[in-house]
């Protein structure tokens, strides 16, 4: 048995779903600005996702960045790997690279920027909100 | 508390030939905002590039400097 059941935990969250996105807060309720863009982009590309807040419990932040080597959050895997955090997801929502990366169309109207935290997306995103508790 | 031109030296000192710009973003002394333009970039992933960047500091992202948001660029 492992002696490190959380990073077990995160380890397998992020093997078992294609998109996920470790953030503060929940999609619907992101408690920092940064987590609030990076949800905002992936609903304009109406791409489902899992999420774990890793505000509740200090030991999901720490053992999620020992597995990424990434110090910040949020932090968007895609298939097992790490693509970013809020920087680099807005900068690839804007050239059209995050769309590509999740293998949905780009939208046929994308904004010049990334979209703001307070556009609604049509359908809400499959959350999984702390499930790693 | 770290200062913007601290940041900006450290990159630069770390990482030599690039050129940063750091701005403290809130005033407050723990947000900051930078561009870095450097040559150990080229080749490399946008991932392995703020990785280096992030690396200059190490605990201390996440720390006394609660957010560092990067935009890297390959020299030209």
């Amino acid at each position: 048995m492992s002696e490190n059941p959380v990073r077990d935990a995160i380890a397998g969250a992020i093997a078992e779903n294609k998109t996920i996105l470790f953030l503060k807060g929940t999609p619907d309720a992101p408690a920092c600005g940064f987590s609030a863009r990076t949800v905002a982009a992936l609903q304009a590309l109406e791409v489902p996702f899992a999420a774990v807040d890793v505000l509740p419990d200090p030991r999901i932040r720490q053992e999620l960045s020992a597995i990424s080597q990434w110090p910040t959050i949020p932090q968007l895997f895609v298939d097992g790997e790490l693509v970013g955090g809020a920087d680099i997801v807005a900068e690839m929502y804007e050239t059209g690279e995050l769309s590509a990366v999740l293998g949905v169309e780009a939208p046929q109207d994308a904004p010049d920027e990334a979209p703001g935290a307070s556009q609604e997306p049509e359908a809400p995103p499959l959350q999984i909100e702390n499930r790693l508790l | 508390m770290p200062r913007a031109d601290e940041l900006k030296t450290r990159i630069e000192t770390s990482l030599p030939g690039a050129s940063a710009q750091v701005e403290d973003w809130t005033g407050g002394g723990d947000h900051f905002r930078a561009t870095v333009v450097a040559p150990q970039f080229t080749g490399l992933s946008r991932i392995a590039q703020h990785r280096l960047v992030y690396d200059v500091f190490g605990a201390e992202i996440g720390g006394p400097i609660h957010a560092l948001s990067l935009t890297t660029k390959t020299a030209e």
